[in-house]
């Protein structure tokens, strides 16, 4: 999220640039702006200091898990050499579930915007259910359901579609899991966009003599195109960045890079610098594929 | 904000800030304050630094927390899952509701250690800033009880008022080399690393290491993250002594074994105790365990086939340790909870149900009186005999350098690849 808003020219963190012309309102803006500049300040930029601080700061020799200020960049420098396969292969899977929550995602806002009449309200209580419950139980009770002894495992294997005869710790089972669990973070926002679609103008597309098809590349998609932006925002960034589906669902090997910061946080004595410059790295990889993204797919209404 | 105990930091001593200053290389502070925007970065960073470790000494032992056990009776105690007595339901401890029944101190219980690692990362960076964590007992392993002792974040104990710790802790426990005089950490329970293992599912005994890595177990064996006993048991069957004189050598070649196992995909998964998930949900029908928590599985899960076995080349011994943290205010609550856990009765109590070494003398007599064969169970009462029979070894103590060096080795060869 933070991301996002960084993307977006963040308004908050740049009070002057949107001082109006009449002198008398400013300070009523400023006073609007106060309270999400100072959470802003507070629980991101500061954080984000600090976080800058402990990735440059070295291991203090004799003492695990002490570290001294210093200019390390060292840490930046094992953070890319060591792990850049685990930064490849994030992405892949972020980028695997992104693909497969658009593909899910679209035809069901599809069918709740225009095709759901009297069920559309109960769809949605269906879509935002999952959230009633923590994120870490449901992909626990995946890890339950895909176990090897469960019967999604057994039909599997009877149908003999398992090479290994498992289906849980899996890279199968990880992109299964992050598609799950962000999945209405894609459907949500294009659903949005498509409900606010005048009904008219794909009509208009008919008229023209526009087929199905053509009205919906040419019309309807269009139309949707900022839901669809923020919703492989919502769903590439956080996925990119998850580790509990890979820790819950994943193999031994072959881990996400949100693994490799937990266990350099949690695991290493004396491994908060390369944990921090790991989350550093990372955020400044998304912000630039975001920010290609966005260059490509632009459109100015993204939220 | 409730008012924090604060334990005051010496500022950093001379030959500390001159190894400081020796280990630092790159960029020097003038050439960092050469620009406008790195001397802005530089501003940001001095304003947040990091806590200096503790000079080298005895701990502070008059800077303690104010004890407020007397108006406060409580005690949060956090340890290890299947490491202390349960009704059926698995919702309370006989030996522990006895214990607030007696003394009126309201005792709040979290399975909350998964490793030692992970555990002494969440809360060590609040220790050694000096802030609470709202626990009052922690239970670690011997090796991470050092560190902790060695980091000043553990309080010293008063024994003269734990008689029955006193009195009762096995005599080759009452000394430890982390510990001279056991000042800081009293023995929870002793247990042994080997392997376990269905026998039903497996299909046949599995007597040594090597029995794991076959094809018909293939991806169905879970190993532990604690690598003082899943490396250390490899290192014995490929013939290290690793109570004596090894080094990185020897410890990276055990690595590269299991690394193959888990490339080859022998082993599963290598996880902390929640290993014990993979066992009861099937994914995993044989292991690097710990001896307690097969028997306790053997009884949850109703199923006598969980067995536990040493590998012919032999096993580990650790110990749990109880200790007080820095920060807490309850030590005097804590130090009644430890010496309650020392009488004979209580402790044979809570060896029945959890099967892990007992460490206090009398119990082997109590437990007579509850189950006359867990009396004899080597998995409990351990003989001499039967630690030198199986050659049963502890891991050696590391230094603070190999501390960093093989934890390091460790994560970034089995656990984060």
């Amino acid at each position: 999220m933070s991301a996002l808003a960084h993307v977006a020219g963040d308004p908050g963190l740049e009070p002057a640039a949107a001082a109006p012309e009449v002198k008398r309102r400013s300070w009523t803006a400023y006073l609007l702006m106060l309270p999400g500049v100072l959470w802003l300040a507070i629980f991101f930029l500061l954080p984000l200091v600090q976080l800058a601080s402990v990735s440059l700061q070295s291991r203090y020799p004799g003492f695990p898990g002490y570290y001294y200020r210093d200019l390390n960049f060292s840490n930046y420098a094992s953070a890319l050499t060591d792990y850049a396969p685990h930064f490849a292969r994030s992405f892949l899977y972020a980028g695997l579930a992104t693909f497969l929550a658009f593909a899910v995602a679209y035809p069901l806002a599809y069918a709740m915007a225009f095709k759901a009449g009297r069920w559309r309200n109960l769809m949605m209580i269906c879509v935002i259910a999952p959230f009633f419950t923590s994120f870490i139980l449901r992909t626990f009770a995946w890890s339950q359901i895909l176990a090897d002894e469960g019967w999604v495992a057994g039909v599997l294997n009877f149908l003999h579609l398992l090479p290994n005869g498992h289906i849980i710790n899996t890279p199968i089972a990880v992109v299964a899991g992050l598609t799950y669990n962000f999945l209405p973070f894609m459907v949500l926002p294009i659903y949005a966009s498509l409900e606010r679609a005048d009904p008219r103008v794909i009509e208009a597309g008919g008229d023209l003599y526009a087929n199905g098809f053509t009205t919906f590349r040419t019309v309807t998609l269009p139309i949707s195109m900022p839901g669809v932006l923020a919703g492989t925002l919502l769903t590439f960034i956080p996925a990119a960045g998850d580790f509990v589906n890979m820790e819950l669902l994943g193999p031994q090997r072959g881990k996400m890079i949100g693994n490799v910061i937990n266990d350099q946080f949690l695991a290493v004595p004396g491994g908060y610098p390369v944990a921090a410059a790991l989350s550093f790295t990372l955020m400044a990889a998304i912000l630039v594929l975001v920010f290609l993204y966005i260059r490509r797919f632009g459109t100015e209404e993204l939220v | 904000m409730t008012p924090i105990p604060r334990r005051r930091r010496r500022p950093l001593d001379p030959p500390a800030a001159a190894l400081a200053a020796a280990a630092s290389g790159g960029l020097s502070r003038r050439a960092l304050l050469g620009t406008g925007v790195a001397a802005g970065a530089g501003l940001a960073l001095t304003g947040c630094a990091p806590p200096e470790p503790p000079a080298a000494g005895g701990v502070a032992a008059l800077d303690l927390p104010t004890d407020v056990s007397d108006e406060e009776k409580t005690l949060q105690w956090a340890n290890w899952t299947a490491y202390l007595d349960m009704n059926g339901k698995e919702t309370q401890s006989p030996t522990l509701e006895a214990f607030m029944e007696k003394t009126g101190i309201e005792v709040g219980y979290y399975e909350e250690v998964d490793d030692n690692d992970s555990y002494y990362a969440k809360v060590g960076p609040q220790l050694r800033a000096g802030q609470s964590i709202d626990r009052d007992i922690i239970t670690l392993t011997d090796w991470m009880a050092a560190r902790l002792i060695r980091d000043q974040v553990v309080q010293p104990l008063e024994l003269i008022q734990m008689p029955n710790v006193v009195g009762n802790l096995l005599q080759p426990l009452k000394d430890a080399s982390f510990d001279p005089g056991r000042m800081h950490s009293i023995t929870w329970q002793s247990g042994f690393a080997g392997i376990g293992y269905n026998k039903e599912k497996v299909g046949r005994e599995l007597k040594s290491l090597d029995d794991l890595w076959t094809d018909d177990l293939k991806g169905r064996v879970v190993v532990l993250s604690e690598f003082r006993d899943t490396a250390g048991l490899v290192m014995q069957s490929q013939g290290v002594d690793i109570e004596s004189d090894w080094g990185q050598a020897e410890f990276e070649k055990a690595l590269d074994f299991i690394e193959q196992k888990i490339d080859e995909g022998y082993i599963r998964k290598v996880k902390g105790n929640s290993y014990m998930e993979d066992l009861t949900s099937g994914n995993a029908v044989a292991g690097i365990t710990w001896s307690g928590d097969i028997f306790v599985l053997a009884y949850d899960t109703e199923d006598p086939n969980w067995t536990f076995t040493l590998p012919e080349s032999g096993g580990t011994l650790w110990s749990d340790n109880l200790m007080v943290p820095i920060t807490s205010t309850h030590r005097r609550n804590a130090q009644r909870l430890m010496d309650y856990y020392y009488d004979p009765a209580v402790a044979a109590q809570v060896a029945a149900w959890v099967n892990y070494v007992c460490p206090v003398e009398g119990a082997q007599a109590e437990m007579e009186k509850i189950d006359p064969d867990l009396a004899e169970s080597p998995w409990i009462f351990p003989t001499v005999d039967f630690i030198a029979d199986n050659n049963v070894q502890q891991f050696r103590v590391l230094d603070a350098d190999e501390d960093i060096l093989y934890a390091d080795l460790w994560s970034t060869k089995v656990m984060g690849n």
